[in-house]
C-alpha cells in the first residue's frame, strides 16, 4: 500500500501532508502528555518491532507470501498514539532509508497507514471487546479490527489515487479494495495469533497498563476528526454525489492550476456520470456489508479453533 | 544483517558526500516534487534531471551496480501499481508519465539516502523543529531497527530447527503450524522488544537523560 512518487497530484499531496502533520502532531501532544518517561525508549522500540515483523513472510495460497502490516496489532498492545507515532516512524525510515513509499506520496502513506490504520483498527477494537468479554472477545476484537484497518487503509489509498486523476475510481476502488480484502483475512489471522502467544507469554502488557499508556477518548477524537477529514475529501467525492471537498479546499487556497494539467495525464471517468450509478452504488455498498459479515464470521471461527470452550469458561 | 548494508556508502569520501546534509535534503526535495510537477510533453526537462543525477551519481562514486541493483528491486513496487493504469483510455500515456516519473524519484531518494547519513538528516529534522518526542523515535528505531530483526531471524530458525512440521510445503497441517510458529515469533518479539526498551530507559537514565 505505499504509494510511489509520481501517483499524487499536487493538491493530494498537500492536503494528505498536511493532514498527517497534524494527526501525528495530536498524538505527539498526547504522548508527551500522557506518555510516562520510562515509556519514551518503547515507543522507538515499538517502531522498530513493527519493522521486524514485516520482514517475517508468511506463506499464502498459490506460492505467494504475506507479511504483517502491524497497524491494528500496536494500536491495540500501546494504544492509538503511541501506535500512530510508532507507525509514522516505520513509514518515514522506510522513505528515507529503504526508498520505499515516495517522499512526495509520504504524507499520504502516513494518513493512510499510521493514522487511519490505528484509527479503525483502535475503534472496531474496543467497541467488539465492549461486546465480547474475556479472551474470546480480546481475540475476535483483535481479529476483525485487522481486517477492517486493513480495508478501510485502501479505500483511502484508492481515494487519493482517483482524486489524483492517476487511476479513475471504477478500477482503483475494486483493484484495491478487493485485494486487501484478502489480505485483511491474513492481517486477522496472524494479528489475532500474536496477541493469544502475548497472553500466554505476558499477559500484563494486555492489561490495562498497556492501555494506558494513551489517553483513549482525547486522542480518539482528535485522531478520529483529522481522519474523518481526510476520508472525507479523498474518498466522500465518489461514494456520492457530494461536492468534491478537496477541489474546493484546492481552489481556495489558490493551488488549482494542477487541476489544468489534470487532462494531458488520464482521463478520469467519474463513475457518477454514468448511467445505472444507483444500482453500482447500492452493489458496492452490498459487497461491502457481505465481505464485512463474513470477516466477521471468519474471526468468530477462529475463535471457535483457537480457544476451547473449558478454558474460555474458566476464564 | 549488517547494521548498514543499505546506507552503507553513506560514509564514502566524495564532495557529494561532503555537502551539508540540510542541502542535500533541500535538494532532493526540489528535484522530487520538480519531477513530479513536469507534464510528459517537457521531455527535455526529464534529460536534464537525469543527466544530472547521473553526475551526481558520478561524483559520489558509489559503484554503479549497487545503484543499479536498488532501482531493479525498487522497480517493481512502483511498476506494480502502474500496471493497473493501462486498463484504463489512454492508459499507455498515463504509464509512462509515471514510470518515468517514479523513476526519477526513485534515483534521486537512492543518491540522497547513500550520499547522507541517516544520523544527519535527523539532526536536519531536529534543526527544522521536528518535535523532539518524534525525533527520539526515529533514533531509537534506526539504532535497533538491526538488532530486532536479527533477533527475529535467530528466534525464527532456531523455532525452526527444533520443532517437527509436515514436510510436504503447501499442506494444509504445515501451513498452519508456519503460521502459527509466526504468531509465537512475532509475540516473543514484541515482548523482547518492550524488555529491551525498558533496560534501554534505565540506560538512559545511567547516562543522564533529560
Amino acid at each position: 500500500m505505499h504509494i510511489p512518487d509520481g501517483f499524487l497530484d499536487a493538491k493530494t499531496a498537500v492536503a494528505s501532508a498536511v493532514l498527517s502533520a497534524a494527526g501525528v502532531g495530536v498524538a505527539l501532544r498526547q504522548a508527551r502528555k500522557t506518555l510516562p518517561a520510562r515509556r519514551v525508549p518503547l515507543l522507538g522500540l515499538a517502531a522498530a518491532f513493527v519493522f521486524a515483523a514485516q520482514m517475517l513472510n508468511f506463506p499464502v495460497a498459490g506460492g505467494t507470501s504475506g507479511h504483517l502490516i502491524g497497524a491494528t496489532l500496536v494500536a491495540v498492545l500501546l494504544g492509538p498514539s503511541a501506535a500512530a507515532i510508532a507507525l509514522a516512524a516505520v513509514l518515514v525510515v522506510q522513505c528515507f532509508l529503504f526508498n520505499d513509499g515516495g517522499l512526495t506520496a509520504l504524507g499520504a502513506n502516513i494518513f493512510n497507514m499510521a493514522i487511519v490504520a490505528t484509527l479503525v483498527g483502535y475503534g472496531v477494537y474496543r467497541l467488539v471487546r465492549r461486546f465480547v468479554p474475556g479472551q474470546r472477545g480480546l481475540i475476535l476484537a483483535a481479529a476483525f479490527a485487522s481486517w477492517c484497518s486493513t480495508v478501510v487503509a485502501a479505500i483511502s489509498c484508492a481515494g487519493q489515487l482517483a482524486i489524483s486523476g492517476t487511476m479513475p475510481w471504477s478500477v482503483s476502488f475494486p483493484a484495491m479494495v478487493g485485494v486487501h480484502m484478502l489480505i485483511g483475512i491474513g492481517e486477522g489471522l496472524i494479528t489475532a495469533l500474536v496477541i493469544l502467544a502475548i497472553a500466554r507469554l505476558r499477559a500484563d502488557l494486555l492489561g490495562d497498563a498497556a492501555l494506558s499508556v494513551a489517553a483513549p477518548v482525547t486522542t480518539f477524537v482528535g485522531l478520529g476528526l483529522v481522519a474523518a477529514l481526510g476520508l472525507a475529501l479523498f474518498v466522500s467525492p465518489f461514494a456520492c454525489k457530494w461536492p468534491d471537498g478537496l477541489e474546493k479546499v484546492a481552489a481556495t487556497l489558490g493551488f488549482e492550476y494542477h487541476a489544468i494539467e489534470k487532462p494531458l495525464l488520464a482521463a478520469p471517468i467519474p463513475d457518477y456520470t454514468l448511467p445505472g450509478i444507483h444500482s453500482a452504488v447500492v452493489a458496492t455498498a452490498l459487497a461491502g456489508v457481505i465481505g464485512t459479515v463474513v470477516a466477521f464470521a471468519l474471526a468468530f471461527v477462529l475463535v471457535r479453533v483457537l480457544i476451547p470452550r473449558p478454558t474460555s469458561e474458566s476464564h | 544483517m549488517h547494521h548498514d548494508f543499505l546506507d552503507r556508502f553513506g560514509r564514502l569520501d566524495s564532495p557529494v558526500h561532503r555537502l551539508p546534509a540540510a542541502l542535500k535534503l533541500a535538494l532532493a526535495l526540489i528535484f522530487v516534487f520538480v519531477t513530479v510537477a513536469l507534464p510528459l510533453s517537457a521531455w527535455e526537462w526529464f534529460i536534464g534531471l537525469l543527466a544530472t543525477l547521473v553526475a551526481v551519481a558520478a561524483l559520489s562514486r558509489i559503484p554503479w551496480l549497487f545503484l543499479l541493483k536498488r532501482l531493479l528491486f525498487l522497480e517493481p513496487f512502483v511498476l506494480g501499481v502502474a500496471v493497473l493504469m493501462l486498463i484504463q483510455p489512454n492508459g499507455g500515456r498515463v504509464f509512462a508519465t509515471i514510470f518515468v516519473r517514479s523513476t526519477l524519484c526513485l534515483l534521486t531518494m537512492v543518491l540522497l539516502s547513500n550520499t547522507t547519513p541517516f544520523a544527519a538528516i535527523l539532526q536536519v529534522l531536529r534543526y527544522v523543529r521536528v518535535p523532539a518526542l518524534f525525533v527520539t523515535t526515529l533514533a531509537l528505531m534506526y539504532r535497533y531497527l538491526f538488532v530486532l530483526v536479527d533477533e527475529a531471524e535467530r528466534m525464527h530458525r532456531a523455532r525452526a530447527s527444533r520443532t517437527f512440521a509436515p514436510k510436504t510445503f503447501g499442506n494444509y497441517a504445515h501451513r498452519i503450524h508456519l503460521w502459527q510458529m509466526l504468531g509465537t515469533v512475532i509475540g516473543q518479539l514484541f515482548v523482547r522488544s518492550t524488555e529491551r526498551a525498558e533496560r534501554i530507559y534505565a540506560a538512559m537514565l545511567a547516562r543522564g537523560w533529560r
